[in-house]
C-alpha cells in the first residue's frame, strides 16, 4: 500500500488535467453528488485506516498489555520511544532486517535485469518462459515456504542431497542454522522476486525507443557499450522505482520469516517486523510494539526521502 | 570503390550477422529453459510429493515420479480431519467480497476525485495520498485492538472490511478517470443527464480493463495472506486457506509432507487459473500498479 504514492507520482503527469470548463460554473447538485460518490470509500478509510492510524500513534505513548483491558492503558509519554533506541534487541532487528534487504534487493534486481534483456530477444517459447518465471511472485508464501521448508531439510532435502553428490562435505544447515538461516531466506526471496522484477523490466525495454538500438547498430557500438549508452539511460526511471518498492517490500517481511524460521534458530533470523509481531502478540507489550512500528515507518520513510532528493540533485547536475 | 562491391560486402555482412543472430538466439533459448526448469523445481516437488506415501517423500535418493502414485493425500486432506474444504470457502467468500466492495466504493471514490469538481475534494485528496505511505503493517495491531473492542475479532468480516475500502483502489481507478476525456460529461450535462447516470452509462463502460486489473490485483492480495489472519483469527472454523496451510506442522515442528503439499496444490490451483486464463490483464494489473500485495 506504502507505494500509492509512487505510482501517482510515476503517473501524475500521464492524463490532461481534469479542469475542463465545468469548473467555472460547478453546478449545486454536481457539488453534493462529488461527495455522495465518495462517501462509502471515505467512510471505510477513516474506519479502518485514520482512526487505526490515530490509535497506533496513541498507543506508542502508553503501557498496555490488552489483558488488563481499555482502562488498563497508562500513558508514559515518551517512555516506549526511549526504550527503543535503546533495546538491543530491535538494534539488532534493525541490522538483520538492513542485511536481508540489502543483499536480496540488488541481487533480485541484476537477475531480474538480466532475465529481461534475455526474454526481450526473439527466443522460441518467449511468452511461456515469461509465464514461469513469474509463477513464483503469484503463489501464496505459505505454500512456498512449506514446500521450501522440505527442500532444504538439512539431512534429506533435494538440494543438499545435490549438494552432497557434488562432493560437499557438509552442506549448509540452512533454515535450522543461525549463520545460513538469514541467507536462505535471501535465497527463497530472490527466486521469489525474480520474475516480477524482469516483468516490469521487460515493459520498459519494450517502451524503449527502438531506433536508438538500430542508430546504434549502425554506428558499429558493440553489445556492452550498446546497453551502457542506449539501454541502460532508459531503464533508471524503472530501477528508482523498482528499489524504492522493492526496500519498503522487504523492510515489511514478515510471511516467510513467520512460517520459515520463526525468526530463529536463537533470533537470528528476527527481522524487524516480526520482533514488533512478537512484542505484540506473544509478550502483549501493545504500547511498546506501537511505538516499534512508529520508529520503523518514520526511519524508511525519512531514508526514502533523503534518497529522493539527493537523486533528484544528482540528476540535475548531470544534466 | 565501386558502388555493387560496398552493397555487396554490406550484405555478406549482414548475412553472418543473421547467422550469428540466429545461433546466439537457440543457445541463449536453451540457457532459459534450462534456467525455467530449475526454477520449477519447487512446484515439481510439490505435486510429485502429494502423489506419495509419506515415508517415500525424503527417500535419497530423489524419487521424482512417484511409485506408486497416491491420491489419498487429496481425499484426506479435503475430508480428513484438518480439511481444508472449509478454509477454502471461507477465502473465496473474503477475496469475493473485498473484490466486490473494492470495485464498488474504489470506482465511484476515483471517479469523484478525477472527473467531479466539489469544495473540499482536494484537501480529502491530500489526506489519501498522506495516508497512502503507512504500511498495512502499522495498522495491524491497532485494528487487532478495535476489532478486539467492537467484537470482530476472529471473524471474516476483521478480513474483509479493511481490505474493501483501500487508498490504492482509489488511486489507481483515479488515474485512469483522470485520462479519459472531460467532453463526454459536458455533453450529457446538456443533456440534462444526472451525475449517476454520466458515472453508470458513459464512463463506468469504459472502465473495463481497469476494473478487471484491481479485480484481480485484489483477489490475489486477499487470496495470498497470510498475515492478516494470523492476526486476526483464532478459530478453526474461521481460517482461510493460508493460515490453513501453515497449520499442518504440529507444535513439534514436523510435517506430514504429502498431506501439506497436497494443501498447497489446491490453495495455488485458483490462483494459477485465473493467471492462466486472464494472463494478459494479469500482467498489465501487476505493472501498471507495480505494488505486491
Amino acid at each position: 500500500m506504502s507505494s500509492a504514492l509512487l505510482t501517482t507520482v510515476r503517473s501524475a503527469t500521464a492524463g490532461p488535467k481534469s479542469h475542463g470548463r465545468n469548473t467555472s460554473h460547478p453546478g449545486l447538485n454536481i457539488q453534493r453528488s462529488g461527495w455522495w460518490f465518495i462517501a462509502p470509500n471515505l467512510a471505510g478509510i477513516v474506519l479502518f485506516t485514520f482512526i487505526p492510524l490515530l490509535a497506533v500513534i496513541f498507543l506508542s505513548f502508553t503501557d498496555w498489555n490488552l489483558v488488563s483491558g481499555v482502562r488498563g492503558i497508562k500513558l508514559v509519554g515518551i517512555r516506549n520511544f526511549t526504550e527503543v533506541f535503546q533495546d538491543p534487541q530491535f538494534g539488532a532487528s534493525v541490522v538483520r532486517t538492513v542485511l536481508y534487504a540489502g543483499v536480496s534487493v540488488p541481487l533480485a534486481i541484476v537477475f531480474g535485469l538480466a532475465l529481461a534483456i534475455a526474454l526481450n530477444r526473439d527466443i522460441p517459447g518467449r511468452g511461456a518462459l515469461r509465464s514461469i518465471f513469474f509463477i513464483p511472485y503469484i503463489v501464496n508464501q505459505v505454500a512456498i515456504g512449506m514446500t521450501w521448508l522440505m527442500l532444504m531439510n538439512p539431512s534429506a532435502g533435494v538440494v543438499n542431497q545435490i549438494l552432497h553428490s557434488l562432493g560437499m562435505q557438509n552442506a549448509p544447515a540452512w533454515f535450522a542454522s543461525s549463520h545460513w538461516a538469514l541467507p536462505a531466506l535471501i535465497l527463497v526471496a530472490i527466486w521469489s522476486e525474480v520474475g516480477y522484477v524482469s516483468l516490469i523490466y521487460l515493459s520498459a525495454l519494450q517502451d524503449a525507443p527502438a531506433d536508438l538500438y538500430e542508430a546504434a547498430e549502425i554506428d558499429g557500438a558493440n553489445t556492452w557499450h550498446r546497453f551502457l549508452t542506449v539501454t541502460w539511460p532508459a531503464l533508471v526511471p524503472t530501477t528508482v522505482f523498482l528499489v524504492i518498492t522493492e526496500l519498503i517490500g522487504k523492510s515489511q517481511t514478515f510471511g516467510l520469516v513467520a512460517l520459515l524460521t520463526n525468526g530463529g534458530p536463537g533470533d537470528s533470523s528476527t527481522v524487524v517486523s516480526f520482533y514488533m509481531y512478537q512484542t505484540a502478540f506473544k509478550f502483549y507489550r501493545f504500547g511498546y510494539a506501537a511505538a516499534t512500528g512508529m520508529v520503523v515507518f518514520v526511519g524508511v520513510l525519512l531514508l526514502l526521502s533523503i534518497a529522493w532528493a539527493t537523486q533528484r540533485r544528482s540528476g540535475r547536475n548531470a544534466s | 570503390m565501386p558502388r555493387e562491391y560496398v552493397s555487396e560486402e554490406r550484405a555478406e555482412h549482414s548475412s553472418k550477422r543473421r547467422r550469428r543472430r540466429t545461433l546466439t538466439r537457440w543457445s541463449s533459448g536453451v540457457l532459459l529453459w534450462a534456467l525455467a526448469i530449475i526454477f520449477l523445481i519447487p512446484f515439481v516437488w510439490m505435486v510429485s510429493t502429494s502423489l506419495k506415501n509419506n515415508a517415500d517423500a525424503f527417500k535419497i535418493p530423489v524419487q521424482w515420479i512417484p511409485d506408486p502414485v497416491r491420491w489419498h493425500s487429496y481425499v484426506d486432506v479435503l475430508t480428513g480431519e484438518g480439511s481444508i474444504v472449509r478454509p477454502f470457502v471461507n477465502s473465496v467468500i473474503v477475496a469475493v467480497v473485498r473484490v466486490i466492495g473494492e470495485l464498488t466504493t474504489a470506482t465511484m471514490a476515483g471517479y469523484a476525485f478525477a472527473r467531479l469538481h466539489f469544495k473540499g475534494r482536494d484537501a480529502v485528496f491530500f489526506i489519501y495520498l498522506a495516508t497512502s505511505t503507512v504500511p498495512a503493517q502499522l495498522l495491524l495491531v491497532p485494528r487487532f485492538v478495535i476489532f478486539q473492542q467492537v467484537g470482530l475479532y476472529d471473524t471474516l468480516l476483521s478480513l474483509i472490511l479493511p481490505g474493501m475500502f483501500t487508498v490504492l483502489g482509489t488511486f489507481l481507478m483515479r488515474q485512469f478517470f483522470v485520462a479519459q476525456p472531460a467532453e463526454f460529461a459536458d455533453a450529457a450535462r446538456v443533456d440534462g443527464a444526472s451525475e449517476w447516470k454520466i458515472f453508470s452509462r458513459v464512463y463506468l463502460p469504459l472502465a473495463g480493463p481497469m476494473l478487471s486489473a484491481l479485480g484481480i490485483l485484489t483477489f490475489v492480495w486477499s487470496w495470498n495472506d497470510y498475515e492478516t489472519p494470523l492476526v486476526m483469527i483464532s478459530s478453526e472454523k474461521t481460517y482461510t486457506l493460508p493460515l490453513a496451510l501453515s497449520n499442518f506442522v504440529d507444535d513439534q515442528g514436523a510435517i506430514s509432507a504429502n498431506l501439506t503439499m497436497a494443501a498447497s496444490v489446491v490453495s495455488v490451483i485458483p490462483i494459477l487459473i485465473i493467471f492462466l486464463l486472464l494472463q494478459r490483464h494479469f500482467i498489465a494489473a501487476i505493472t501498471s500498479s507495480g505494488i505486491k500485495g
